[in-house]
């Protein structure tokens, strides 16, 4: 059967787990904290991965566990009980409390969800206490946006009324520009989740129509299809191709007329060429592998190579969902290596003797890749960054072709001829 | 179970990745979750290293658990073997590993590798990084050594004086993420040489696992950074003999009482007293007049152990601060730091609560912070100036220059460090002198915008535009061209003792006049 080629491996991970997700999930909604309920080290780890240091007193926290919370399980619910109040107190204008799981937490087993409960009676009208987990254990890095917007369904206000429901983390302009091309093509109500107020909640029902903006929300899109939403099947709105399908699937869904859609999507799609050319001069021919990790990594491919003709060596997933990754995978070049889960040492393995012009990859591999010769590109960056949409498909491109311009401006001699003996080990 | 929304020091198995990391030939197998692996940019990205963290991670899932962990263990160690071949293997295990009590460093012990296995035992419930390095670093150091201990203990530090060579000294304890650890052995080595002591093996950074096993052959061990050295130091004194230097050669006067102390274990004749003041600049840059401005200025320091000791001293001694505050978030550290903050009448501040550091910050009303990335960001809140002393570190600690704290030119560093965040002492005497003037004044534009000069953002509260409301009060033509005569530097002042005089004596009308009757009512 043609399509790409589906392999799996497994062994040692670079990933980032769950937790991570917490970077830009506080930021969405500024009235919500995010309290992990875990070790040392996952407060280390947010810290870590949220560029070190934050200013001003930062909307997430560690509920650290100690030998004394370890020793008796009553003894740990008294002491989160004691947290939560201490912190809510502090933070008077906190609305929505998520309780975090991590690897410790689930591993000895203590009870988020009835902590959330207990706490979401003392704390009625006042604050409103969610738990979700963001444990390594059980979550890849973009998972824990899933886990959190999971956690939200429940609490989704009921409404049939015939509606758009984009879901997933989107940048405050993107979202604006995106419901403002939606109303044109005819759709009039539109809502997001996550909200930009976590208290402002979209409604959910039967006249719900859902599109996810991400391509890690399956445990979200389950439970929205429970509450009665349809959820389509689109490519991701990555790239001006696979935003206009996107796009075009909401608009089929509302049953809105084709040429409506394309008066108001060509113009923008003329324009994303042009803005996509200078990228594609730099970018086509040139080979990419992709290492698993932000599990945007399939859309990302199908837009480097149809959009600005990309090689792909290797495309690496923490994880596939074949269901939610059809319109992906349908679009992906025949015997593209698709590859589900790592053994990072392999892995490597593969980088170095393809020798291809970019990789894609976690913080932890970046920089001895590149003292290595390979250039590389962040997959954290692509999940902080305004990339969603047909006006953003130019800004996309940019970000992989940066790499490949500057190692064009700098000067090749100033990089040992021999990539076998990184100098700045 | 403790709060806590930024944290000093990370688990102590990044103590332990610190150690490995910073050696050659050592390999570490971690048993850990998925997820823990982002430790690997602690060393890509802060310390901008073009390697890997030498480390092998289990990054077991929820589904493994129901398997056999500690058969992953063992597969990942086979598998670590195999690839890196190294001297030496650390195995151990994060906070979420030591929940399911797999004891990986026993299984390894078990598997009957060639090269020594070190089974890493660190409290992540209880410890912190620090303490997992140093502890790494001990048992390392113990493990390859203890074969060698001597039955009777006869090390002579001076030895080296009937074999017809230098003495010897090593120096222990400079890892990564620890400070300026890179710049400071090169400082000490050089300070060392011309002393005419040999710099024998430097551990852990840059050093191999033979390397460590040559450490009793040096007459002296050099500790310079205790938090992560002593435990290794004492042991190596109590089975080996081997003295070892106390004084962290940080700061002018603590150089000297460093090399007066290793002269000595080692019976040489001590250095000249004035060395310091012929080889560091610091001493004389305090002297000279342009910090007059310095004397008194109040210091508020907050860091690990050593280098908050080292800045009380410094602060105290050599630059004619006044101490307001000290502290450290190092608790291994608390007696030398208490001790230190009694002798300047301070109550030391031992704590990892940020939030309460800051708390205690603005408290002291300090007019120079010297203190973490953290107290770096609280300092700013406060709108106080900030040099950082010391971990956790952040990109920007890690300089492209030579930028040691240690020996004479870490003094130098640690002087334009410490004094340029606050205002250059003939500079603060103009700013005073020229804030009237139309530059200063609120609302003027630098050549910069909006982020130009200090002086446009701090000394707007002092304009002289007269406040709302004044219009009580007017300036004849005659009046006004009289000011304009003044200087302007001084414009401002007289402008408003004028109008305060005008007040006083109920003038509503401001003429040429009226301001020369201010001028001898004032000069009266």
């Amino acid at each position: 059967m043609a399509g790409p080629t589906l392999l799996k491996e497994s062994g040692p991970r670079e990933v980032f787990c769950g937790l991570t997700s917490i970077v830009w999930l506080h930021r969405r909604m500024p009235d919500a904290f995010f309290l992990v309920v875990g070790s040392r080290t996952c407060a280390h780890l947010i810290q870590s991965a949220a560029g070190v240091m934050i200013f001003a007193e930062p909307r997430f926290g560690t509920a650290i566990l100690s030998e004394r919370d370890l020793a008796g399980l009553a003894d740990a619910h008294d002491e989160l009980d004691r947290v939560c109040k201490e912190l809510l107190q502090r933070r008077p204008e906190i609305r929505t409390l998520f309780l975090v799981g991590s690897c410790p937490s689930e591993v000895i087993k203590l009870d988020l969800a009835r902590a959330a409960e207990r706490l979401n009676d003392e704390l009625v009208g006042r604050v409103r206490v969610v738990n979700y987990s963001g444990s390594g254990i059980e979550t890849t890095f973009t998972q824990g946006e899933d886990g959190a917007l999971a956690a939200l369904v429940p609490l989704l206000p009921a409404s049939d009324e015939r509606q758009l429901l984009m879901v997933g983390t989107l940048a405050d302009a993107v979202e604006d520009r995106l419901t403002h091309l939606f109303k044109r093509i005819g759709i009039e109500t539109i809502s997001s989740l996550p909200p930009r107020q976590s208290t402002d909640l979209p409604a959910v029902g039967t006249g719900t129509t859902v599109l996810l903006t991400q391509p890690f929300l399956t445990e979200t899109a389950r439970l929205l299809r429970d509450r009665g939403a349809t959820v389509l099947t689109a490519p991701f709105p990555l790239g001006a191709e696979g935003s206009r399908r996107w796009m075009e699937a909401a608009a089929a869904a509302f049953h809105l007329p084709d040429e409506r859609v394309a008066t108001v999507l060509d113009p923008l799609m003329d324009r994303a060429r042009s803005a996509l050319a200078p990228h594609r001069a730099v970018l086509e021919g040139k080979r990419i592998f992709l290492l698993p990790e932000s599990q945007l990594e399939l859309p990302l491919a199908r837009f480097l190579q149809r959009e600005c003709g990309m090689e792909l060596v290797e495309v690496g997933t923490p994880y596939l969902n074949r269901e939610q990754m059809a319109a992906e995978l349908a679009l992906l070049p025949d015997d593209t290596p698709v590859m589900e889960g790592q053994h990072v040492e392999q892995q490597l393995d593969r980088v170095r003797a393809s020798q291809p012009d970019l990789v894609v990859c976690g913080m932890g591999l970046a920089n001895p890749l590149e003292a290595e010769g390979i250039a590389t590109k962040w997959s954290i960056e692509l999940v902080f960054s305004p990339i969603h949409g047909i006006d953003q498909a130019g800004d996309l491109a940019e970000l992989f072709s940066r790499p490949l311009r500057r190692r064009q401006l700098i000067r090749p001699g100033l990089h040992p001829s021999s990539p076998d003996h990184p100098v700045h080990a | 179970m403790q709060l806590t929304l930024w944290t000093y020091e990370g688990p102590p198995h990044v103590g332990a990745m610190r150690i490995a990391a910073s050696m050659r030939g050592v390999h570490y197998v971690l048993h850990a979750p998925q997820g823990d692996t982002y430790a690997d940019l602690l060393f890509t990205m802060i310390e901008r290293r073009g390697q890997r963290p030498p480390v092998t991670y289990t990054t077991f899932q929820a589904r493994d658990l129901g398997g056999d962990t500690a058969e992953l263990v063992k597969r990942h160690v086979r598998e670590a073997v195999d690839r890196f071949q190294p001297d030496a293997l650390l195995v151990g295990e994060s906070c979420t590993a030591e929940l399911i009590q797999d004891q990986p460093g026993a299984l390894a012990q078990g598997m009957g590798l060639t090269m020594p296995v070190v089974n890493l035992e660190l409290p992540a419930y209880s410890k912190k990084e620090n303490w997992g390095a140093a502890e790494t670093f001990y048992q390392l150091v113990r493990n390859l050594l203890k074969t060698q201990v001597p039955t009777e203990v006869e090390h002579d530090p001076k030895s080296w004086q009937n074999q017809g060579r230098r003495p010897r000294g090593t120096l222990r304890g400079p890892s990564l993420l620890g400070g300026r650890c890179r710049d400071d052995v090169l400082e000490v080595q050089k300070l060392l040489t011309m002393h005419g002591i040999d710099v024998g093996v430097v551990a852990p950074l840059e050093a191999g696992i033979d390397d460590l096993k040559r450490i009793p052959d040096a007459d002296l061990n050099v500790c310079l950074y205790p938090e992560i050295a002593e435990s290794t130091c004492s042991w190596l004194e109590r089975n080996f003999g081997m003295p070892f230097s106390r004084t962290v050669p940080i700061g002018v006067g603590a150089t000297h009482d460093f090399l007066v102390e290793v002269h000595s274990l080692l019976g040489l004749e001590s250095p000249a007293p004035d060395e310091g003041y012929r080889r560091s600049r610091l001493p004389w840059y305090s002297e000279s007049v342009d910090s007059t401005y310095l004397t008194g200025k109040r210091v508020f320091i907050f860091g690990d152990g050593t280098h908050a000791l080292a800045a009380a001293r410094i602060c105290s001694e050599e630059l004619g601060f006044t101490v307001v505050g000290l502290g450290t978030y190092s608790r291994e550290m608390a007696r030398p730091v208490r001790a230190a903050a009694k002798a300047l009448g301070l109550e030391a501040l031992i704590c990892d609560d940020y939030l309460a550091v800051e708390a205690a910050m603005e408290e002291a009303a300090p007019e120079l912070v010297l203190g973490t990335q953290m107290e770096r960001h609280s300092a700013k809140r406060l709108g106080i100036p900030c040099a950082v002393i010391s971990t956790p570190m952040h990109v920007q600690d890690v300089p492209a220059r030579m930028s040691p704290q240690m020996g004479w030119e870490g003094a130098n560093v640690i002087f334009d460090d410490w004094v340029h965040p606050l205002m250059m002492g003939l500079e603060e005497h103009l700013i005073g002198m020229f804030r009237h003037d139309f530059e200063f004044v609120d609302g003027h534009q630098s050549h910069l915008g909006h982020t130009g000069g200090a002086g446009a953002a701090d000394h707007s509260g002092l304009s002289d535009i007269p406040e709302k409301g004044d219009g009580a009060l007017h300036w004849t033509e005659d009046g006004e061209a009289e000011l304009k005569k003044i200087p302007f530097f001084v414009r401002g002042k007289v402008r408003r003792n004028t109008e305060a005089y005008a007040r006083d004596v109920g003038c509503r009308e401001i003429s040429s006049e009226t301001l020369y009757d201010a001028k001898a009512h004032f000069k009266a």
